[in-house]
């Protein structure tokens, strides 16, 4: 490329830069003067109509609150719903003594004095011409009481409002969660024109997790007052774009027998539809009622829910941490064959305990005097403790880690809910990093039985039973089916399908063997398998709560009922074409087998029952 | 009306005229700046509701930006131009910096934070870049060539397009036309401009198509305050009231009814415009654009009066996008243009843009003060 020195004309430049230094303040006087016309306009021609705006007292803008979206069940019932409800409402701009109005209501219609410091706090943070609630949910006497008196107290008036309702109230209370007044923290991050006019906001499960699709579009009208600023006319108005609706994959009659079968234990039930990932039971026991939360419950019954030994404001199916007991087993032996490391047919003797070499720690089995020359099988079908110390002795804790967190544990499962747990997963890397220690080979034993430092949630267990009943296709669960608002039907979250690169006969050997568990004679929960036309899979698990000593027996009836064990039971049906996975967890429940899985077996069999009646 | 009378009786005395001049400073546009910093402590005074220890604050600023610009006015031009594409090139590598921390940060970021204070790479990047082009241009002869212009732009759009990643709007828009000016002060062909206007007009629905949707809230807003009297419409509609109510004659200083009253947000920084049209009417709004048009003319004289392609090149293009600053905030403020986040210069309470732009002045008085150094290039 050849190069030209370009000689500058500088008489060229200087006459050009100059022209445009002078095209350039003439377009500057021209914009100038463009605002300058507008300004006029909004100075002179606009004045009288702005200064009248100005005043403020002719023309307000109110915010119309959309109604919030109704949560039904997989079945169409009503789950939480709008109801409408009394309230007696207070605009402190248009109230000329204020402490005197509130001291005057407050005789009038008896009302507690935590309410009132509720209503000052509340009123506080909002702007001096909007409306607050003082009371909600009034009483028709106290409508008739105030009604009588209203021309007495300028500013205060009834409004109707909608107030949440769950009518199932505890049954379903964790898996819904509530709304309740916005508080000054989620005040200053909401977006604040679109909760101009909302009190309420989702603070748990489902109302929490969809709030944005539940609340809707505020509108507005502008709102012509007269002198006492009492609205005498509406001049224009949008009407606000109602909230969606949501339909759930719960079964809330599923969720009932799953919560009812829990009788006195504290617990969870989660139950998964396998084909799609649909969360059909998400129950957590002891419940509470979201009720009262939505009107703002009192304090001393707030204090109660939180210091209950029971907690039952804790969501023990999505954060409850549990040891899974030998419900891990079928996993690590999946592991085993996948992994090469064992045969199925291979036969370990079991005298009763483990030992390490060179150590004289005894592992021991649960059945004194042990379960003899056992295959995978039967060491699955029987639950012996030995022959899963030996196999997890052979796989290694990173290989158990590996295997394991396909399956989904040790990671959120991606649910719908915010809030849930990720458990605890070990391995060398994890403690290593975390306590700052080396991996124990014991640690690895008892790792193979589901104690120790493994922590699952029963969200995990019913999703990792669920991805197994799928011959390892992930499954990832989820709650909301279908959203439906008035424009448009959407789905329910994205669920990734990932698939787990697994041998059919492996898992086809495993659920044999977990159906042996609940369908032969030597099954640990053989009792649920009498007289049923379809066959389960599961397996039982025994979590541990505290250690026995060497030495010491496990007595469960001269235990305190707080150190007794926890009773697990994972399970999936019918065998020959899986539809339905489940995980119980009934804490002090003692064995798993007893307890655990006769509500697994209650569940499942509703839900073929009425799957088939379909 | 008002400064010219005021800079003829305000006749210095020789030896401060003479000290002055050894600072190198240009005494009408410093006498401009004065009486609009002036200007805007009286207004933020009743824009933040009397609140004295926002005039300290700005107070410090003011001081610490005029520092900068008697520094800067001090600097032989020729430093500029030699290190302007050095310091383009670390703007904008601060600005990806910026960009990176933001998304590992998960949000948007504008500055970092050097610990003893929060530096904004996009307020450089503001002068930098008129410097740049400047600089690129000066290097070849004038009107540029199709090559040239074609490096320029590309050498305009990636400053902008990382302002605006962050996103920055208000920013992004001034430091395209800060770059742009400088192009069409360098002689930019009229058929070319208009050539380029209309593929702009064309590009529009692309550029609708990269928006965020808060941007694209703020331009419906301000196609249709109306529609979203809540949100974003209730800015411009309660500053059009504010504006409105404010008459020929305006309430006077301190009775503005409507930022006290807390019906207009952002009175004291980027609505100040509506508190000012509120208090002083249609008079004082008159009054202050002459005030900011003397500003601006002053520097274009400057401008005019160089001899140095680099130099009046930079000195025109940042008197232009001063302009830009005004006409983009007043144009939002009363409802022309849609709201981005552009404050009234020198007056707007926040310390970023006050530096910035008498950085900018400093420049162009040391522009102005060193001509002769310069006039044999």
């Amino acid at each position: 490329m050849s190069r030209f020195y370009t000689i500058k004309d500088n008489r060229v430049e200087n006459r050009l830069f100059l022209n445009r230094i002078i095209a350039a303040f003439i377009l500057i006087l021209l914009l100038s003067s463009g605002l300058i016309v507008r300004l006029v306009y909004l100075q002179i021609v606009g004045h009288e109509h702005y200064a009248t705006l100005a005043k403020d007292n002719s023309i307000k803008i109110e915010p119309l609150v959309p109604t919030r979206g109704i949560i039904y069940d997989r079945h169409g019932k009503v789950l939480a719903e709008n109801t409408q409800s009394f309230s007696l409402e207070l605009i402190p701009e248009q109230i000329p003594d204020l402490d005197d109005t509130l001291i005057r209501l407050q005789k009038l219609l008896d009302i507690p004095e935590d309410k009132i410091e509720q209503y000052q706090r509340q009123r506080k943070r909002q702007k001096r011409f909007t409306s607050t609630a003082l009371l909600i949910g009034m009483t028709d006497e106290e409508i008739a009481k105030f009604a009588v008196v209203r021309p007495y107290f300028p500013g205060v008036d009834i409004k109707t409002r909608l107030v949440r309702n769950y009518p199932y109230k505890e049954l379903a209370a964790h898996v819904l969660g509530y709304v309740s007044r916005i508080n000054e923290a989620e005040m200053k991050t909401l977006p604040a024109a679109e909760y101009r006019g909302s009190t309420h906001i989702g603070k748990l499960g489902i109302e929490a997790a969809y709030e944005t699709q539940l609340h809707g579009k505020t509108g507005y009208a502008e709102i012509e007052t007269n002198v006492q600023a009492r609205a005498i006319n509406t001049v224009n108005s949008v009407a606000p774009d109602p909230g969606a609706n949501l339909y759930l994959t719960l079964d809330i009659d599923l969720q009932k027998t799953a919560y009812d079968a829990l009788e006195e234990f504290n617990g969870a039930v989660v139950a998964i539809e396998i084909k799609t990932g649909g969360v059909l039971v998400f129950a957590s026991r002891p419940g509470f009622d979201p009720n009262p939360f939505v009107v703002g419950i009192a304090n001393d019954a707030y204090q109660a829910l939180q210091a209950s030994d029971s907690q039952p404001l804790y969501n023990r199916a999505l954060r409850g941490l549990y040891p899974p007991g030998s419900t891990i087993k079928p996993f690590l032996a999946l592991a085993g064959l996948e992994y090469n490391a064992i045969g199925y047919e291979n036969k370990h003797f079991c005298p009763g305990y483990y030992q390490l070499p060179n150590v004289t720690h005894k592992y021991r089995d649960w059945k004194k005097g042990g379960h003899g020359s056992v295959n995978m099988n039967e060491a699955i079908t029987e639950s012996c403790d030995v022959y899963f110390y030996s196999l997890a002795s052979v796989l290694g804790i990173d290989r158990m880690h590996r295997f394991l967190q396909q399956f989904g544990f040790g990671e959120k499962s991606g649910i719908d809910l915010i809030g849930e747990k990720t458990g605890l997963l070990p391995s060398q890397e994890w403690k290593r990093q975390q306590k700052k220690q080396a991996w124990y080979p014991g640690e690895t034993l008892i790792t193979g039985i589901g104690q120790g430092y493994l922590q699952v949630t029963p969200l995990q267990l019913a999703r990792a039973t669920a991805t197994l009943a799928n011959h390892g296709k992930v499954v990832t669960p989820f709650l909301v089916d279908k959203i439906i608002s008035a424009h448009s039907t959407s789905p329910g979250p994205e669920t990734h399908l990932g698939a787990l690169a697994l041998s059919a006969d492996n898992v086809n050997k495993v659920i044999t063997a977990m159906a042996n568990v609940v369908h032969s004679d030597h099954g640990t929960a053989k009792s649920i398998g009498k007289g049923i036309p379809y066959q389960i899979a599961g397996k039982t698990g025994t979590a541990q709560v505290f250690s026995i000593k060497q030495d010491e027996k496990y007595n469960e009836n001269s235990i305190e009922f707080k150190l007794r064990d926890h009773a697990l039971f994972i399970a999936l049906a019918p065998v020959h074409d899986p539809k339905i996975a489940v995980a119980v967890i009934a804490e002090h429940g003692g064995h798993g087998g007893s307890v655990a899985a006769p509500i697994a077996g209650k569940v499942i069999k509703q839900f073929l029952e009425e799957s088939h009646a379909d | 009306m008002q400064t010219e009378t005021r800079s003829e009786q305000f006749q210095p005395p020789s030896l401060i005229g003479t000290l002055l001049r050894k600072l190198h400073i240009d005494i009408p546009l410093l006498i401009g700046l004065l009486l609009i910093s002036i200007l805007s402590f009286v207004v933020l005074y009743s824009a933040s509701g009397q609140d004295m220890d926002v005039l300290m604050r700005q107070g410090a600023r003011v001081g610490l930006a005029f520092f900068l610009m008697t520094a800067l006015a001090h600097v032989d031009p020729y430093q500029f131009k030699r290190y302007s594409a050095l310091l383009f090139g670390i703007g904008i590598v601060l600005l990806v910096a910026v960009l990176i921390l933001g998304q590992i940060g998960k949000g948007a970021q504008r500055w970092l934070d050097l610990g003893f204070f929060r530096f904004q790479p996009s307020e450089m990047i503001k002068i930098t870049t008129p410097m740049m082009i400047a600089w690129y241009l000066s290097e070849h002869p004038l009107p540029p060539r199709a090559k040239h212009l074609f490096i320029a732009t590309v050498l305009i759009i990636v400053p902008t397009l990382l302002i605006a990643k962050q996103p920055d709007l208000g920013t992004a828009l001034l430091v395209a036309s800060s770059g742009a000016a400088v192009l069409f002060f360098a002689g930019l062909s009229w058929s070319l401009m208009i050539a380029i206007g209309i593929t702009l007009a064309g590009l529009t629905p692309v550029l609708w198509h990269f928006m965020r949707d808060y941007q694209r809230d703020r331009v419906h807003t301000f196609l249709n305050p109306e529609a979203d009297p809540l949100g974003r419409g209730y800015h411009i509609i309660q500053s059009k009231i504010a504006i409105g109510s404010g008459g020929i004659h305006g309430k006077g200083w301190l009775g503005s009814t409507q930022s006290e009253l807390d019906f207009l947000p952002e009175s004291s920084t980027d609505f100040i415009f509506a508190v000012f049209a509120e208090e002083f009417g249609l008079f004082g709004c008159v009054g202050l654009l002459t005030l900011y048009l003397l500003i601006i003319a002053r520097c274009l004289y400057i401008a005019s009066q160089t001899k140095d392609t680099y130099c009046r090149l930079l000195a025109s293009s940042l008197a232009f996008t001063f302009f830009v600053y005004v006409f983009v905030n007043i144009g939002m403020v009363i409802g022309v243009l849609p709201v981005v986040g552009v404050p009234l210069p020198l007056i707007s309470y926040g310390g970023t843009s006050i530096v910035t732009l008498l950085a900018g002045f400093g420049i162009l008085m040391s522009i102005h003060t060193h001509k002769k150094f310069l006039t044999h290039s």
